[in-house]
């Protein structure tokens, strides 16, 4: 039978089908970080378990961390208190940890690319919904609960029910200044916040194959926004060439055994797929966000959509949503003024993000008005910036950089945007109060959230490219 | 984790008829700093039922003394978003014990099985219907029999018929969840790992 990409790696990976119920899948890569874990390693101690792969399991803390003094003690209690115990843990079960301001710290979904702990053909989880990011080195990578996460601490699987297939094809170029992250948004913004529900996404097409291995994260990592469990790209050179050489990827004749496996790992031509999209690359602007959920997402030069023919909790839905931002029907995005910009997350807080952002600024002024918090994806990602020269162009732009976290895309630490203040975000959501209570987020790319952070207003960045 | 058997439940239920309830509404980020779980019933739809100065906004539904009960009726989409386990705890901590809507995200609704707290999902038509009868009497009931996955509004005495599969029925009807059924295999699991 013809087999999915998808099927070919949880077909591999399912060690029992339970009669009547889920798959127990085995998983190759757990990574964990404060938050989601404590009640985790809790659940073990009182039931007595220790950690069955601990060398499966890689931690860092990362949500909630302070982006300045990270060499000084966390300020917050909790903060404090969440953070040592995820070392506590670690040590405990000897799980490799990534402390603050050491090498491997950052972001989890930015730092296991980066160190080569994300592999095509793997199955990856982490506690975090945004692990779909891994999708695009062709991994099952998906987030899960903290019951899930102590079921794989417990016994490096979980029980899950095979998700639908779907298949999104985008061919064509893209259009200057239209990156991944605006090919997400236009997605998202056709097939709703819930039109990847049940389903599991194989990205296709040229405009996809086109991308970077940045922009296959940032597109990856957007899946769930689409209600999707995770999103995934066949691997090819552009892959390979990314992963060469990183610390735990395969070296030597190990690596060209693992290549000759990993390039067989594509959908066969006559697979079927649940669910099928085709989009056309030249069809997507620049994007903007102008609702309260990632779905309620336009070109920047369109208007905010009309409640004509609307009815019932839509209806409803959407006014609350207008209400929250302080937009109405039919108003036009760009011109608005804005407060805050925020490049970083999981979404967009890698090097090619920062290049982008920088080589839009400089020459240019940061806008007096605007407040912007640029947040480097992980430790190695500062240290780039810096080795690029990228700093002085920042600074000399007006802004300046901070340390690596999850930072204002969920607010948990103390960056928080302050409410009815308007944040051009390159994050991932725009939940009422996500950045902060009262918040209100529009997101964009980085250049887009670069265009707006030096007019001082949401502005069209093919203006000034 | 330990939860309660799971029987049939008749109870007046909560309306919620909002979209793509979002798990940062019904816990937001900046109070999952716990590292127990316990108490994230106090900070359920934090931001939708206090204002910022701790005060209860009192056109909010949990703060409206008419509607109480053991049953939250939610918009379609209910618990998009982040994975955080935090959002069913929540809900289960603060006294709900099922959710009804047309639609869930699927990380909320495997959390939701994982605690004890039974999503069940019926038709667009009949969720309207739902929450009609509540507004017109918000003391009435709703009857969930888990053993014949059955939702009855009592007052119309429509029932509809839920699926969930028959591994997790088990699970929710015994109190069990999957961590010893896992461990259980923990051979099995080496020898996958050994081909």
């Amino acid at each position: 039978m013809q087999k999915t990409l998808f099927d070919k790696i949880w077909d591999a990976h399912v060690v029992k089908q339970v009669e009547g119920g889920p798959d127990v899948l085995y998983i190759d890569r757990h990574l964990i970080h404060e938050v989601t874990s404590p009640v985790a390693f809790l659940g073990l101690k009182t039931r007595g378990l220790k950690v069955f792969r601990p060398d499966k399991t890689t931690a860092t803390p990362d949500h909630n961390v302070p982006t300045v003094d990270q060499h000084l003690s966390i300020k917050d209690e909790l903060s404090r208190h969440q953070v040592e115990m995820l070392k506590k843990n670690c040590d405990e079960h000897g799980i490799v940890y990534h402390g603050l301001g050491s090498e491997g710290h950052g972001v989890v979904h930015i730092i296991g690319p980066e160190m080569g702990l994300t592999q095509p053909g793997m199955t990856i989880v982490c506690g975090d919904s945004h692990t779909s990011t891994h999708g695009a080195f062709g991994a099952i990578a998906f987030g899960i609960g903290t019951s899930e996460v102590e079921m794989v601490l417990a016994s490096q699987c979980i029980m899950q029910p095979k998700p639908k297939k779907m298949r999104i094809t985008v061919n064509g170029k893209l259009g200057k200044g239209v990156t991944a992250k605006d090919i997400a948004l236009y997605i998202i913004s056709k097939i709703s916040t819930s039109g990847g529900t049940g389903h599991f996404i194989e990205y296709a097409g040229s405009a996809i194959t086109s991308l970077s291995m940045e922009g296959r994260m940032t597109l990856c990592n957007l899946s769930i926004e689409s209600g999707a469990r995770g999103g995934m790209i066949a691997p090819d050179e552009t892959t390979f060439n990314y992963m060469k050489g990183r610390k735990y990827v395969p070296q030597g004749s190990d690596w060209d055994k693992a290549l000759a496996k990993w390039k067989e790992l594509k959908s066969d031509e006559n697979a079927v797929f649940d669910t099928e999209y085709t989009f056309d690359a030249s069809d997507i602007e620049p994007m903007i966000t102008y609702g309260t959920n990632p779905g309620m997402g336009m070109g920047i030069t369109k208007t905010i959509p009309s409640t004509d023919g609307m009815e019932g909790t839509d209806k409803v839905t959407f006014e609350k949503s207008l209400r929250y931002m302080g937009y109405a029907p039919g108003e036009k995005m760009a011109g608005k003024a804005i407060d805050f910009v925020f490049l970083g997350s999981c979404t967009n807080g890698r090097i090619e993000d920062f290049r982008e952002f920088a080589r839009f600024v400089k020459g240019k002024k940061k806008a007096p008005n605007v407040t912007a918090w640029l947040v480097p994806g992980s430790k190695q990602v500062e240290n780039q910036i810096r080795a690029e020269g990228l700093v002085e162009i920042l600074e000399d732009a007006g802004f300046e950089l901070r340390q690596p976290g999850c930072s204002a895309c969920l607010a948990m630490n103390d960056d928080k945007i302050p409410a009815g203040k308007y944040s051009v975000s390159t994050s991932n959501r725009n939940f009422e109060g996500r950045q902060g209570p009262g918040a209100r987020t529009l997101l964009a790319s980085p250049i887009t959230a670069a265009a707006a952070a030096v007019t001082g207003v949401i502005t069209d960045p093919r203006e000034l490219l | 984790m330990a939860y309660d058997r799971f029987s049939t439940i008749t109870s007046p239920a909560v309306p919620l008829p909002i979209e793509n309830v979002d798990t940062d509404q019904i816990i937001p980020a900046r109070f999952l700093k716990a590292v127990e779980r316990k108490g994230f019933g106090d900070n359920l739809f934090r931001d939708w039922r206090y204002n910022a100065d701790g005060s209860p906004k009192t056109d909010f539904v949990l703060n409206n003394p008419k509607y109480s009960g053991k049953i939250l009726v939610g918009g379609k989409n209910f618990g998009s978003g982040s994975s955080r386990e935090h959002a069913a705890w929540a809900i289960y901590d603060y006294g709900f014990r099922v959710v009804v809507s047309s639609f869930f995200a699927d990380i909320f609704k495997g959390n939701a099985l994982n605690n004890g707290l039974l999503p069940v999902v019926v038709e667009p038509a009949f969720l309207e219907k739902i929450f009609s009868t509540i507004e017109v009497n918000p003391a009435a009931t709703f009857t969930v029999n888990l053993q014949e996955q059955t939702f009855t509004n009592d007052t119309t005495g429509e029932s509809v018929r839920f699926e969930i599969n028959p591994y997790k029925k088990h699970c929710l009807q015994n109190g069990l969840d999957d961590i010893d059924f896992l461990v259980e295999m923990k051979d099995e699991i080496a020898a996958f790992e050994a081909r």
